[in-house]
């Protein structure tokens, strides 16, 4: 019964990976075929990445990208971090609850209606005040900015209500002031979840495709909204190309991460090992 | 460190015309509906070590709370050393406190978190370097001071958040449960480390606990508290051998307890007829004739003889042995009297027994007997 079990679950497990993976790695494949036409396999080549690095579109849009996704999460980081700390730090205030729902519903409103509101939003903004003259770079941050903080808020929250205020206390018995608490032992204790906090901001920004459709103006292309428009008229090779080098960075950053928290793991176990030697 | 040569053993009652250190007056702490802390008063001399016991929720760790600055009261006054402590924040207060967390430092290595506290105060790193020095030869953590906190053993870490505590040298050090994540054999020496300590710096100490073991140990003085309020104030032996109330009684180790009414109250001796016996008391103590009051024993102030041996004494009752708990150094017999009461009895195993039996065994008839000074008048 056992192998017959194993064997399911092989079989399972085979389904279920290649469901993930197959479709990346045809993208991967096509990205090196000669023939113009995407299913058409015309024999290996690398003449999609020289179109590729050729087009200055493309390297605008990346740029841009990166550029919002920079800003965006910088900004979204400390300002959510700011809100994460009232949340738990403040005590009770007037309107806490409140403001604790409206600092989440970013999390679950439709992104249609994110981006359309943004939209009418900016518009008015510009009749009332003349700003912005043009929809680009500053409103798909700020947009972005808008909700990538909620999720910035809600990871230093839950850290922040992780770490209880003993340590805060105590600096502050030891004749610390506020602002010497919050940068000598808050931050540094937050460390881990500022930076998980950007890095979320930074890769919702850069994933982003319907909020940006909404406040880009014209020749503001960031990266989801070139590759979509391009995709619109067909699918093309450049753009597989494109994605499979977007798909070996990110692969990369995860693989150093990984590396990163095992070598965590092992200074934390030698920790332990030294704590339990001093026992005795 | 502050000279202690003079540091009197009982500052309570030696004031000379000094101002307590620390005052605290009418104070009330409320969290909604519930009264953490009701209106309580107690002063506190200069070098004494405090204890402030009770169960979970008594309102202890409130108290203590207060007076490092973390809380807010609701009514009443304290004041430390003469300055009223009202809208002082705790970074302007002169005490320091030591967390029942330890809350150590984390990123920062022993000798980082000892001096997070200097350098608070502007001092000059040569300053700050030879007093944390002096700290950690006094708690034996030399070799360790490179070390971060989680690379400590409890003990430790313990005695890190002490030194923490205790390097800036201030007015009154408030102890959090200072021992209670400690296990019972580590807990046990450093009780005794810990007083050493305390006479060593001189530095007044209030310390939370729930360890009424602990409290006797270490404390010239103790409060037991429950619901908020002191049940009475005094020094370990005052606290055990006077209690004011059954509570009390009950709390610090154990107590046979005995209703009665008083039958005689003379100037030199109490009688009191209880269920069991006219209980013969004597002291003098003022109570009214007629009046309900509570007799309490305690378990190892009893003598338990067999009936047929010879005993004396005024005050002696029969009863049988139910029940014998054999502990090694001492047992503790339950005897149950002729009116279904169970009385506990403690009796220290002073000779070896012979022929590997028990002088007195379950079933045997028993007398046991009580001197007329060991009696505990209880009128609440």
């Amino acid at each position: 019964m056992h192998g017959k079990r194993s064997r399911f679950l092989t079989i399972m497990l085979v389904l279920g990976m290649a469901f993930f993976y197959v479709p990346m790695v045809l993208l991967v494949v096509y990205s090196f075929n000669y023939s113009k036409i995407v299913p058409v396999w015309g024999g290996w080549s690398l003449r999609w990445y020289e179109v590729l690095f050729q087009s200055e579109e493309v390297w605008m849009a990346v740029s841009l990208s990166l550029k919002i996704a920079f800003v965006n999460a910088t900004f979204a980081t400390m300002l959510g971090t700011l809100a994460g700390l009232a949340m738990v730090r403040f005590g009770r205030f007037r309107g806490r609850t409140l403001f604790g729902g409206m600092l989440v519903a970013p999390l679950v409103m439709p992104e249609v209606i994110t981006g359309l509101s943004l939209l009418v939003f900016f518009i008015s903004m510009k009749q009332l005040v003349g700003w912005p003259e043009q929809r680009g770079f500053a409103t798909i941050t700020i947009a972005h900015i808008t909700f990538s903080l909620a999720y910035v808020a809600v990871t230093i929250q839950a850290r922040l209500t992780g770490m209880g205020e003993d340590l805060e206390e105590a600096a502050a018995d030891l004749g610390a002031k506020p602002f010497k608490v919050l940068t000598a032992i808050t931050i540094p204790r937050l460390t881990p979840a500022l930076i998980s906090g950007w890095l979320l901001a930074f890769t919702l920004s850069l994933d982003d495709l319907v909020i940006a459709s909404f406040v880009t103006g014209p020749g503001a292309n960031t990266l989801p909204i070139l590759i979509f428009s391009r995709i619109r008229l067909g699918l093309r090779p450049d753009i597989n190309a494109l994605a499979t080098i977007m798909i070996l960075v990110i692969a990369t950053c995860v693989a150093i991460a990984a590396i990163l928290m095992f070598r965590q793991q092992r200074a934390d176990l030698k920790d332990q090992q030294l704590a339990e030697r001093g026992e005795s | 460190m502050t000279e202690t040569g003079t540091v009197s053993e009982t500052p309570w009652l030696d004031q000379d015309g000094q101002q307590p250190l620390v005052q605290i007056k009418g104070v009330t702490k409320k969290y909604g509906e519930v009264t953490a802390v009701d209106n309580v008063d107690l002063d506190i001399y200069q070098g004494e070590l405090f204890c402030l016991l009770g169960g979970s929720g008594c309102g202890k760790s409130t108290l203590l709370r207060m007076l490092a600055g973390f809380e807010d009261l609701n009514g009443g006054s304290i004041t430390i050393d003469g300055v009223d402590m009202q809208g002082v924040p705790a970074y302007d207060r002169p005490t320091n406190m030591m967390f029942q967390s330890y809350a150590l430092f984390p990123h920062m290595s022993v000798e980082q978190n000892i001096a997070f506290g200097l350098q608070q105060d502007k001092m000059a790193r040569s300053e700050i370097s030879n007093r944390v020095h002096d700290i950690l030869t006094l708690v034996e953590l030399q070799d360790f001071k490179k070390r971060k906190p989680q690379q400590l053993s409890g003990g430790q870490r313990q005695r890190v958040a002490l030194a923490r505590a205790l390097v800036k040298e201030p007015r009154l050090l408030l102890l959090d449960e200072p021992l209670a994540a400690l296990d019972k054999k580590l807990r046990k020496q450093t009780q005794f480390e810990l007083a050493n300590i305390q006479e060593k710096v001189g530095v007044t100490f209030i310390v939370v606990t729930h360890d009424q073991e602990e409290a006797m140990t270490l404390s010239t003085r103790m409060a037991v508290m429950d619901a908020g309020k002191f049940k009475q104030i005094g020094t370990p032996t005052e606290i055990y051998e006077f209690p004011e109330s059954r509570f009390v009684a009950d709390f610090i180790g154990s107590a046979n307890v005995f209703e009665g009414r008083v039958t005689e109250d003379g100037a030199d001796h109490v009688r009191v007829k209880t269920n069991v016996a006219e209980v013969f008391i004597d002291h003098g103590q003022s109570v009214k004739v007629g009046s309900k009051i509570w007799v309490a024993l305690r378990p190892e102030k009893i003598r338990i003889t067999k009936t047929d041996e010879p005993a004396s004494g005024p005050n002696q009752v029969s009863g049988v042995v139910d029940d014998i708990g054999y502990l090694g150094e001492m047992s503790i017999y339950k005897i149950e009297l002729p009116n279904g009461q169970i009385v506990d009895i403690t009796s220290p195993n002073s000779s070896r027994p012979m022929n590997r039996q028990h002088r007195i065994t379950w079933g045997n008839k028993v007398n046991i007997a009580w001197e007329p000074s060991s009696v505990m008048l209880l009128t609440a």
